[in-house]
């Protein structure tokens, strides 16, 4: 039945449904309202039987979920940005040793400089885990994921994170179709461990293996990955039959069909994208959109189908690879090997900066026309920048680049948006 | 789509009204997305929240830029943050105090308004009346109700008391129709009409 | 339940004399009922004290949980020598995740077995020194302060000895370590504040805490005994030697852990819910030198010439952990069980002198007066 409720509330609900038996929790912005939420189902009693385990920090969290589920047990976890930092060592863990915990990351900027707004460079920081990297694009969606993640990590044994934008989605109140305890019941059967510490079949869980082995185990990792890329889209399809919508799967398509310029992008910023799409489709522009769901494993043969045809790819992503540019537009060009089209990576909205039709607007109109560079910083201030990059050359005691950039700018969140 | 933001302080129940406006358009069977601007939590620094109303379902998730009202609840911000940027030359603007627009300082800028779409409303004054707190923000809610038309009375009252409970649930919605009659007591005198 | 008191010592090798023993009062190497929680193929080297104590604690632990238990191993020792791929030593239910959280990952076991309604299963995690007492501290101090129902065992061999015999927090002052080499004027560790991890676990007040040695075996077992008859956080700290990292002879393991007891250099206590309960005395003061000597990570102190400055300090923390925990004296056990303020100087353990202003510990008249 259909709900009004912030997207944490709606995250911390669906979570329940799906009953877990151990959760672990650290807080950390923009995650809290998620994991206070369970606490309080919890504490009530309206989940159970359920232990909620206030640990001393994130990578207590995971740590902790890897004891719990390889005891057999159900565990979820929720984290962001430095949190998802911190429990990096213990992620690597989790999915070496084949440990099927749901997570949702409300992802969050990574500091320094500290920032607690939006953007992807959390989780793409954690790409080569192991996790597998669900990304919703809605609230709806982000409560249906979870549910599904658990049914695709207990099939495979292998641990799976959902991505939510954080505060855009994690702080958002609108309207969601909440599933019943009996359909998540039928939909979600209880879990059964391929491992198991049990002390009526003792086994031992975590040994070293060498380089006669190594190889084969890390290799196994991956071919779960690409059993996932069946998996996804049947547990998805099985979710519409269960639930009646279209929610997860690899990825989405939008007016793609005769589309010469088509835009892909990751989670929330795909709802001002279509809006953008539908608006310049009215001035006559071929354009459309397509939306990445499962980015790891990461779906070459889908995004190659959807894309081949078109003369022009543009990416939008919310994390920069220092260095070098894009993460995702990297992967994308993986998938379009051998085709021949223009491609434009944008880089936008890291730290929160916000993403606006009218921006989107002027970007894809450039697109189509051909005038954008390869590498486009979106809503950049180049003078604060360049200003920057004069007091470097002018003196080595330059000072920290934040604190002279925000002197330049003003106080933090001064405007109304 | 109908684009509300909401200006207030940490502490004023800004979020809490901008999510009590989604939940009386929910409860009216319209779409509806609440957000805040986040910042760390803080009292008394400056908070803006948003609401977006339409009858389909709403994809965007770009900030409000160009808002077809404003809600005003702590006019000392009125020259300290700009909150009128971007605002509509025919939008709503309700602003919580007990002054006059040249008291505000606003003499001048009413001028490029629709005069029947800018109104203040002592919203503080009523909530402590009929709640014994001068938090404002739900009977902001029943003020901006009548000026617009955006939304029913009867859906904010629902909507207070389905989130909270009790004797507060009650008083606000006290607040929000005295607000509601205050504010269209001010539109009919704005319109030449006399008093009901 | 508290271990039998032996009253018989050979002398000049220090061996608990087990033939001079009753049967029941033995400690039993092998029988068809032991569990052999960790066996035989293990890799350990030749003397290695935490094989020792790991093997006699766990099976003591199986006993006591009649079998119902699972174990979470930090990175260390312990983890390598008794997995060497293909093969694993442990025959219990056994996980190792990472160095820094056998802690949590036993909280998070603890957690499970509580929502499946099988409490009876009980959680061991364990770890050496530098897994438990440096990088591993945050996550043992949480497990501490939610009194998950855990006892963590941490064996101390006194440096990181897995990786190739560098300083931990556990290193004692002077100890020549890869990463505290024996050159320069103040050769070997810095005499710091050192980290006493059982201290660490009485501030926390769980329900119970106790040090043992592998010289004690069956003090050991009853210790591990006594952890499991309750529930909540429980620690143990066990003084394990290495014969390689602390260049002993494999032959003396025992041997020099009863001279870490006997000298003073640690006291072997229990305490509960924060209070000492239990001391076990020293039964004939050893000076530390003749706990020094034995091991070559102290060579730099006996040549080229013998550093008496630096034997003094060693022996002074002997004093002091001998005065705190009342180590000496006849009487039951339970004497001298409390930990006793001193106004004494606190880094050269001797007595400020009667009438001296106290510390700021607290303090009775009449320990002052004794010099304690």
């Amino acid at each position: 039945m259909p709900r009004q409720l912030e997207g944490s509330r709606a995250v911390a609900e669906a979570v329940a449904l799906c009953r877990p038996e151990v959760i672990c929790a650290y807080p950390i912005s923009p995650q809290t309202h998620i994991v206070e939420n369970l606490s309080r189902l919890v504490k009530s009693g309206e989940l159970a039987p359920c232990e909620f385990v206030n640990v001393e920090s994130e990578f207590a969290a995971m740590s902790a979920s890897i004891g719990a589920s390889a005891t057999g047990a159900r565990a979820y976890t929720a984290t962001a940005s430095q949190g998802l930092l911190y429990m990096t060592e213990a992620l690597y863990n989790a999915s070496g040793l084949g440990l099927p915990i749901v997570m949702t990351v409300a992802n969050r900027a990574i500091g320094a400089p500290i920032n607690i707004w939006n953007d992807h460079s959390d989780s793409m920081s954690q790409r080569d885990s192991g996790w597998i990297q669900l990304y919703a694009e809605t609230n709806q969606e982000a409560l249906d994921l979870h549910i599904q993640a658990f049914r695709l990590a207990e099939e495979l044994s292998t641990p799976v994170m959902v991505c939510m934008d954080g505060f855009i989605l994690t702080h958002a109140v609108e309207r969601v179709e909440m599933p019943t305890q009996e359909q998540v019941d039928a939909f979600l059967p209880p879990f059964q461990p391929r491992q198991l510490l049990d002390p009526d079949e003792p086994i031992t869980i975590g040994a070293m293996v060498g380089p006669e082995a190594f190889m084969e185990v890390k290799y196994l990792a991956h071919a779960k990955q690409m059993q996932a890329l069946e998996l996804i889209p049947e547990i998805a399809a099985d979710f519409k039959d269960a639930f009646g919508r279209d929610s997860g799967g690899l990825i989405r398509s939008y007016r793609v069909e005769d589309a010469e310029t088509i835009v892909l992008a990751l989670g929330s910023v795909l709802g001002t994208i279509k809006d953008t799409i539908d608006e310049l489709r009215e001035g006559g522009m071929k354009v459309g959109a397509v939306g990445i769901t499962s980015f790891r494993p990461f779906p070459l043969g889908a995004v190659r189908a959807a894309l081949g045809h078109a003369q022009r790819v543009l990416v939008l992503e919310k994390a920069l690879a220092v260095g070098i540019g894009g993460i995702v537009s990297a992967n994308v060009r993986m998938a379009l090997a051998g085709i021949q089209l223009h491609g434009y990576t944008v880089i936008a909205g890291l730290g929160g900066r916000p993403i606006t039709k009218a921006s989107l607007h002027r970007l894809f109109t450039d697109a189509a026309a051909d005038r954008l560079e390869p590498l486009t910083f979106l809503d950049m201030d180049w003078d604060v920048v360049n200003r920057e990059l004069q007091r470097m050359r002018s003196s080595r005691a330059s000072g920290p680049h934040a604190e002279n950039i925000l002197r330049d700018v003003g106080p933090v969140a001064a405007g109304p948006v | 789509m109908f684009e509300v933001r909401i200006h207030g302080r940490g502490g004023q129940g800004v979020v809490t009204a901008a999510e009590l406006l989604s939940l009386a358009a929910f409860d009216e069977g319209r779409y509806a997305q609440a957000f805040p601007s986040f910042g760390s939590e803080r009292m008394g620094a400056p908070v803006v929240a948003f609401c977006r109303i339409d009858d389909r379902e709403i994809r965007t998730r770009e900030p409000i830029i160009e808002p077809d009202a404003l809600i005003i609840q702590d006019a000392t911000l009125l020259h300290q943050v700009d909150v009128f940027g971007g605002c509509r030359p025919d939008g709503f603007i309700l602003i919580n105090t007990t002054k006059s627009f040249d008291a505000l300082g606003l003499g001048d800028f009413v001028g490029a308004f629709r005069a029947e779409r800018l109104l203040t409303v002592p919203a503080s004054e009523l909530a402590r009346e009929h709640t014994g707190r001068a938090v404002a923000n739900a009977a902001l809610l029943g003020g901006f109700a009548a000026l617009s038309r955006a939304i029913a009375l009867d859906a904010v009252s629902r909507a207070i008391r389905e989130r909270f409970g009790g004797a507060v649930a009650e008083g606000n919605v006290a607040a929000a129709k005295a607000a509601h009659t205050w504010v269209m007591d001010e539109l009919r005198e704005l319109s030449g009409a006399t008093p009901a | 339940m508290k271990a039998p008191a032996i009253r018989f010592y050979q002398t000049g090798s220090f061996a608990v004399g087990n033939r001079l023993l009753d049967p029941e009062q033995r400690s039993v190497q092998a029988g068809e009922q032991r569990t052999n929680s960790i066996t035989c193929g293990h890799r350990a080297c030749q003397g290695c004290g935490e094989a020792l104590g790991a093997r006699y604690a766990l099976d003591a632990a199986m006993r006591a949980t009649n079998g119902q238990m699972i174990a979470a191993n930090a990175t260390g020792c312990l983890e390598v020598f008794s997995t060497p791929y293909p093969e694993s030593s442990w025959r219990i239910p056994w996980i190792h995740s990472l160095f820094a959280n056998a802690p949590s990952v036993s909280t998070g076991i603890a957690a499970a077995l509580r929502a499946k309604g099988r409490e009876d299963v009980r959680v061991v995690g364990q770890g050496g020194d530098g897994g438990t007492v440096d990088i591993g501290m945050a996550c043992l101090s949480g497990m501490f302060e939610r009194n998950d129902d855990v006892l963590y065992i941490c064996y101390d061999n006194e440096a990181y000895m897995n990786t190739g015999v560098q300083r931990s927090g556990s290193t004692p002052p002077a100890a020549r370590t890869a990463t505290t080499q024996a050159v320069g004027p103040e050769p070997g560790n810095v005499f710091g504040q050192g980290k006493s991890a059982p201290l660490i676990a009485m501030a926390h007040e769980i329900p119970y805490v106790a040090t043992a040695t592998v010289a004690e075996l069956r003090d050991l077992e009853a210790k591990v005994q006594s952890a499991m008859e309750v529930h909540g956080a429980r620690y143990l700290h066990v003084f394990v030697p290495c014969p390689l990292g602390w260049g002993s002879a494999s032959k003396d393991t025992i041997k020099i852990a009863r001279l870490a007891k006997e000298s003073g250099i640690f006291p072997v206590f229990e305490a509960r819910d924060g209070e000492v309960t239990e001391v076990s005395k020293i039964r004939r003061q050893v000076p530390v030198e003749d706990y020094l000597r034995p091991q070559t990570r102290f060579a730099h102190l006996f040549a080229p010439e013998v550093r008496t400055d630096v034997i003094a300090r060693i022996q002074a923390g002997a004093d002091r952990n001998i005065r705190r925990f009342g180590l000496l004296g006849s009487g039951a056990d339970k004497e001298g069980a409390v930990l006793v303020g001193t106004c004494a100087d606190q880094r050269t353990g001797t007595c400020a002198g009667p009438g001296q202003a106290t510390c700021g510990l607290a303090s009775k008249a009449e320990d002052h007066e004794a010099g304690r």
